[in-house]
């Protein structure tokens, strides 16, 4: 169907998100096509690489998933960000990574797991390394036709510390800056990071400058220098580039600070 | 398509649609009013029902989701019982005042019970902090939820919910339970978009994309072949049906607007305006018709800003006017120069306050039924003033004001919003009358935000002379207001500005004042009156400017008010700027807010943070409100809006009491003030009162409730008129005892005697006589028990209150967010009918303050393009971000009138932004850094630190 209508269609997963734009006629796509009832893709089972999370898997299911909060704690320490109850009932997980919201929370989360999209057409299946999923503001991947079925998300070697935080102005909006961080943290040395920053950039913007600032210096300080350097955050009615860019870096140190304080 | 669901037990089956929501379906398929749409994109929370079991939003599933599904709405839940704890904690906290937010409010709530049995505030408030509420400010509502989860664990004994019962026949003063909040936590009440009416037809509206910008050429033949299209009309076709109007109060001199239309007729002039209107068999279908209607458009230059609105060479919105200047203003009093050269200290500063707007979270809507074969129009409206619309739709419709009737059902949320002539509004009046059949015209959430009056869009210049021991002598102010291309009708749009001229001394006793108001033409959506009109505007620069002094003085800024307050002993008080005070309490209300905040304690805090590197700043806003507008209001203006109001009351036969009263009711308890006066005047128990209002067929003529005068005028209208029913009452009671009436009096119902208070005989006794055996009475004696009396205040144009807000802050020097910590008022509306609602009102109000304050903003790009058109970028207060709010009550009655109440509606707005801007600036005090503009977002925070 996806195929048929093309441009003129939509996928309805949870409908947190086009529904809204349909009730205020920001889009009129000619079908709608609901695929809430497609069997199997709603699951969150571990599987041999990780922890695989179906597309249609709502907000409250992974957030109150045990399984989420061993194998992938930083998606369930995300989830509370995530509008509120009632649209978390309803939001689905592909949902949100499909629609990429740069200024979502899971999107960044991904990219900061090194998760994997899998994504499905009636050609077949592949999978689309997260790095490489969001392309723009509301731009993935995805080729026509092609729908979100599962994300997965490695297994952990257990040395991986993770944070979460975000600014919104009030509780359940859209932030104006927020981070998902990953750290490895071997003797006193970071050997790793994962700084993926949302609400900054077209897409989540992972601060490659910043975790090598981190690495190299094992220092937040360091890396708040170096990320304000390479953010480039647009500006809105919400937030100047420079307001995005000055958060971030508050949050850099804050959830950043605290993983490097944290001792295992 | 065809789909089979559960709704609330019953199995039902519907073609349906495809693209209709769930919440549509429930409402106007199944005729389930009790779920409410605020905004149609799940931000409001109005909507949530729930599905098999799960909480959603009623507006973002669509109804052929929930095929198969089992669906509970609150009608289902309230039956079931299992919402009965709840309904009982809303209705004895006020938890609700329009009720319109109310059964989304209730189902949240009712989950979280479910999920655990008891709650903290806190986890209350991040619970419901989905749901928007624009009346209580939410201190109620979480109190509420706590009290329901307290009774759930059997921890609190279930009190009565009918509130105190009284000792001595008297109800004022008394805390009463409202009666109509038990509909409302059912899920029945009856909005005018609850309404059903045979025939119905909708209207939706091309409106203008552009903030200024001519038509060319308009073409709608696509959209009048569209299946299920009855009308498409354009504003030259309307303007046949309806004559413009011009938004000019004659009592300012000097003053000037244009004519405005229904539908523009050749430009228009805000982005939002109404050009074309599409009428349809349903508002989906004149959607579909409007998205075919063909606009050619020349863009004019937009005038945006107000300083280039006035400057020489400017582009002018109304040519044949001559500028764009709507009204220049002055006050001129004492001997303000020679004051500003023999002070110590000058202090000056800029102010500027964001455009703001109402969200109700009702939309404006209006359903209009014209009926040609008596020539009759009758409109249901969500408004506040019947009587203004019903003759404004008279002599703009030119209809015999005999054959128009304007009936108020319930109404979710006004605050001074529909008190306005709204072009829509009236289009849809007209439509019904060319057509001949009913219409309705309800606004979705974008066109609420681009055509509901915005307000509070000030830059004010203000200046102070001081002495070195912080005695204010002199103040100059300079107000620039631009307010859109039209002042609105029949009010105008140059009060709110006159309000800040007259009102910014406020409190203190400066005799040297000056001020200059420009009202300015722009193209953006029209400013007008709403709720607290000016005041929270010169409170803020006010009061700020008061902590200035005592910064630069380093004086407490308790001190430097206690220097400058009027004191006790100066009334009666003409100020500087001409305002009358009759009786105030500033010093008494300022001890009292203190004391309730325990405020030395909270400074000592503060200071012990600040040395660990916390910014906590407290801070101040003492206010006048303006209430009871008096007899000159409006109608000296040539504004044809009654100051005066009437309250009838019959005594039925069974002894019971009919109220029926041209004040109206949009949920802060009105009714239940006026049946507290009533039953106390006649002497009958509360709940043997009906109150009746909202519909000009059957109340007596009067101006409905807005400017806080429902108390103080139809309160005391209620009060005259009980008064003389229970004369004619004892007069029947007297003929049929055979005794003197003197020695009668009616108490719980029962005529007794007024020596030994012995009962004599039930009402109802004498009901029955007077109307079923009136030949058992003399021949000369007939008996008058329905009785109606008028009141208007005379004695003083307006009844100034007054009070004293606080506020304390957490600011985050890094992040720039400010946290409210606690928020506290002592208020004085003269005498108290019930102490419950008045903390209601001014907690409800300090919400719209706060949202002043901190949030709230309409924010326009440089072509006059509004871009907060939703509420997820209008910033409305939500629950897990506002304080307590704690109230503390001084009462000084007016002593012009003989129930001695004031108004209570608008305080509570007038003193929070002031209050929140002071805290901040404590905050940052030690940081060297000083915010002079609302909204404090976390950019103005972090540029005035030189952080960004």
């Amino acid at each position: 169907m996806l195929e048929r209508y093309g441009d003129d269609g939509r996928i309805l997963a949870g409908g947190q998100s086009l529904v809204p734009t349909l009730n205020m006629r920001l889009a009129t796509p000619r079908a709608v096509i609901d695929i809430n009832r497609l069997p199997g893709l709603n699951d969150i089972r571990a599987s041999a690489d990780g922890l695989a999370i179906g597309a249609l898997a709502r907000h409250d299911e992974v957030e109150h998933s045990t399984l989420v909060h061993e194998r992938a704690p930083l998606i369930a320490a995300a989830m509370p960000h995530v509008g509120h109850a009632a649209i978390r009932a309803r939001g689905t997980f592909g949902g949100s990574l499909a629609l990429a919201d740069p200024a979502a929370e899971l999107p960044a989360c991904v990219v900061a797991l090194d998760a994997t999209i899998r994504v499905a057409s009636r050609h077949g299946t592949r999978d689309i390394a997260a790095a490489d999923f969001f392309r723009g503001i509301y731009t993935t991947a995805l080729t026509p036709g092609e729908v979100v079925v599962e994300v997965i998300i490695p297994r952990g070697d257990g040395t991986w510390r993770h944070g979460f935080d975000e600014l919104a102005r009030r509780h359940g909006d859209f932030a104006l800056a927020g981070l998902a961080a990953r750290v490895r943290v071997g003797g006193h040395a970071v050997r790793d990071a994962r700084l993926v920053f949302f609400g900054v950039g077209s897409v989540p913007v992972r601060a490659h400058q910043a975790e090598a600032a981190l690495k190299a210096a094992g220092d937040v300080r360091a890396a708040g220098r170096a990320l304000a350097t390479e953010l480039d955050p647009p500006g809105d009615i919400h937030g100047s580039p420079e307001l995005r860019r000055h958060l971030a870096g508050v949050l850099l140190e804050r959830v950043v600070g605290t993983l490097l304080e944290r001792h295992p | 398509m065809n789909i089979a669901m559960t709704v609330n037990g019953v199995r039902i089956a519907r073609d349906v649609e495809s693209r209709q929501n769930l919440v549509d379906f429930l409402r106007y398929e199944l005729q389930l009013t009790g779920t409410h749409v605020g905004c149609e994109h799940g931000v409001c929370g109005a909507c949530t029902v729930r599905v098999d079991g799960k909480l959603v939003r009623g507006c973002l599933l669509l109804a052929v989701q929930a095929d198969g599904c089992r669906v509970e709405t609150i009608e289902g839940l309230a039956e079931s019982g299992a919402l009965t704890r709840l309904q009982d904690a809303f209705r004895h906290e006020n938890a609700l005042q329009c009720g319109f937010c109310t059964p989304g409010m209730l189902l949240t709530a009712h989950a979280l019970l479910e999920r655990v049995a008891r709650h903290n505030p806190p986890e209350i408030r991040e619970a419901i902090g989905g749901n928007y509420c624009r009346c209580t400010g939410y201190h109620a509502i979480v109190q509420a939820i706590a009290r329901a989860a307290e009774l759930r664990s059997g921890r609190e004994a279930a009190t009565g919910a009918d509130g105190e019962a009284p000792t001595d026949g008297g109800y004022i003063g008394r805390t009463v339970t409202r009666p109509q909040t038990a509909r409302l936590v059912a899920g029945r009440g009856t909005y005018t978009d609850d309404v059903f009416i045979p025939r119905l037809a909708h209207v939706a509206f091309v409106r203008s994309p552009h903030a200024h910008a001519r038509m060319t050429h308009i073409d709608t033949a696509d959209a009048k072949v569209l299946p299920g299209v009855i009308a498409v009309v354009t504003g030259r076709e309307l303007a046949q049906h309806c004559d413009p109007w011009v938004g000019v109060l004659k009592n300012y001199a000097g003053m000037k607007s244009a004519p405005q239309y229904p539908l523009a007729l050749y430009k228009a002039v805000w982005m939002g305006e109404p050009v074309v209107a599409v009428v349809a068999e349903s508002r989906a279908l004149a959607e579909d018709g409007c998205a075919r209607v063909k606009i050619a458009w020349e863009p004019l230059p937009p005038v945006v800003d107000a300083e280039a609105a006035l400057a020489p060479g400017a582009t002018l919105i109304h040519p044949e006017l001559g500028d764009n200047l709507v009204l220049e203003a002055k006050i001129n009093a004492g001997d303000v120069d020679a004051a500003f050269r023999e002070a110590d200290l000058v202090v000056r500063e800029t102010y500027e306050t964001g455009r703001h707007t109402v969200v109700s979270l009702e939309p404006r809507v209006v359903l209009a039924d014209y009926a040609p074969a008596d020539e009759t129009l009758t409109v249901y409206h969500s408004g506040q003033a019947p009587y203004m619309l019903h003759d404004i739709l008279s002599r703009h419709l030119r209809i015999p004001e005999h054959r128009v009737r304007v009936i108020n059902k319930d109404v979710g949320g006004s605050f001074g919003l529909k008190i306005h002539t709204y072009p829509d509004e009236i289009a849809a009046c007209a439509l019904a009358v060319m057509l001949g059949r009913p219409v309705k015209f309800l606004a979705d959430r974008i066109e609420s935000f681009q055509t509901d009056i915005h307000s509070r869009d000030h830059r004010v210049t203000a200046e102070v002379a001081v002495r070195r021991d912080g005695t204010i002598t002199a103040m100059r102010v300079d107000d620039l207001a631009p307010v859109g291309p039209f002042s609105m009708y029949p009010r105008s749009s140059v009060v709110e500005s006159g309000q800040i001229l007259r009102t910014t001394p406020g409190p203190y006793k400066l005799r040297h004042y000056a001020a200059r108001g420009r009202v300015v033409f722009q193209n953006k959506t029209p400013m007008s009156q709403y709720r607290a009109v000016g005041h929270p505007v010169a409170a803020l620069v006010m009061e700020a400017m008061v902590d200035r002094v005592a910064r630069e003085l380093k004086l407490d800024p308790v001190d430097v008010r206690r220097r400058n307050l009027l004191t006790a002993d100066m009334y009666p008080y003409t100020a500087a700027s001409g305002l009358f005070f009759e009786k105030l309490s500033h010093e008494e209300s300022l001890d009292s807010v203190l004391a309730l905040a325990h405020y030395p304690a909270l400074c000592k805090e503060r200071d012990g943070l600040r040395a660990r590197g916390v910014y906590r700043g407290l801070g101040l806003c003492v206010f006048i409100d303006l209430t009871v507008p008096g007899a000159q209001t409006y109608g000296t203006g040539g504004a044809r809006i009654s100051s005066q109001d009437g309250t009838t009351i019959r005594l039925e036969p069974s002894g019971k009491l009919t109220v029926i009263s041209s004040i109206t009711e949009q949920g802060q308890g009105t009714d239940t003030i006026l049946a507290q006066v009533a039953a106390t005047a006649v002497g009958v128990a509360i709940e043997d009162v009906r109150v009746v209002t909202g519909d000009t067929m059957v109340t007596p003529y009067g101006g409905g409730t807005w400017g806080s005068r429902g108390a103080g005028i139809g309160g005391e209208a209620t009060l005259l008129t009980g008064k003389a029913l229970k004369e004619n009452i004892l007069k029947v009671a007297a003929v049929v005892l055979d005794v003197e009436a003197l020695t009668l009096d009616v108490r719980g119902g029962q005529i007794i005697d007024a020596r030994t208070g012995d009962a004599r005989m039930p009402l109802a006794e004498l009901g029955r006589i007077a109307y079923f055996r009136p030949d058992t009475l003399p021949k000369d004696f007939q008996s008058e028990l329905t009785i109606t009396r008028h009141y208007v205040p005379r004695h003083q144009p307006l009844a100034y209150t007054n009070g004293v807000q606080l506020s304390y802050v957490e600011v985050d020097p890094d992040t720039g967010f400010v946290k409210l910590l606690g928020h506290w008022v002592a208020e004085d509306c003269g005498r108290i009918i019930n102490p419950m609602l008045v903390d209601e009102q001014i907690r409800g109000g300090v919400a719209h303050g706060l949202g002043d304050a901190l949030w709230e903003h309409c924010i326009y790009d440089a072509n006059g393009q509004l871009l907060t058109t939703t509420m997820m970028d209008y910033l409305v207060p939500m629950a897990a971000e506002m304080p307590d709010i704690w109230v503390s009550h001084v009462e000084t009655p007016t002593s012009y009138s003989e129930g001695g109440f004031k108004g209570a509606g608008e305080g509570g707005v007038a003193g929070a932004p002031g209050a929140v801007l002071n805290a901040v600036n404590d905050a940052l005090a030690p940081l060297g850094a000083r915010i002079t503009r609302v909204p404090i977002t976390p950019e103005v925070v972090l540029r005035a630190l030189g952080r960004l």
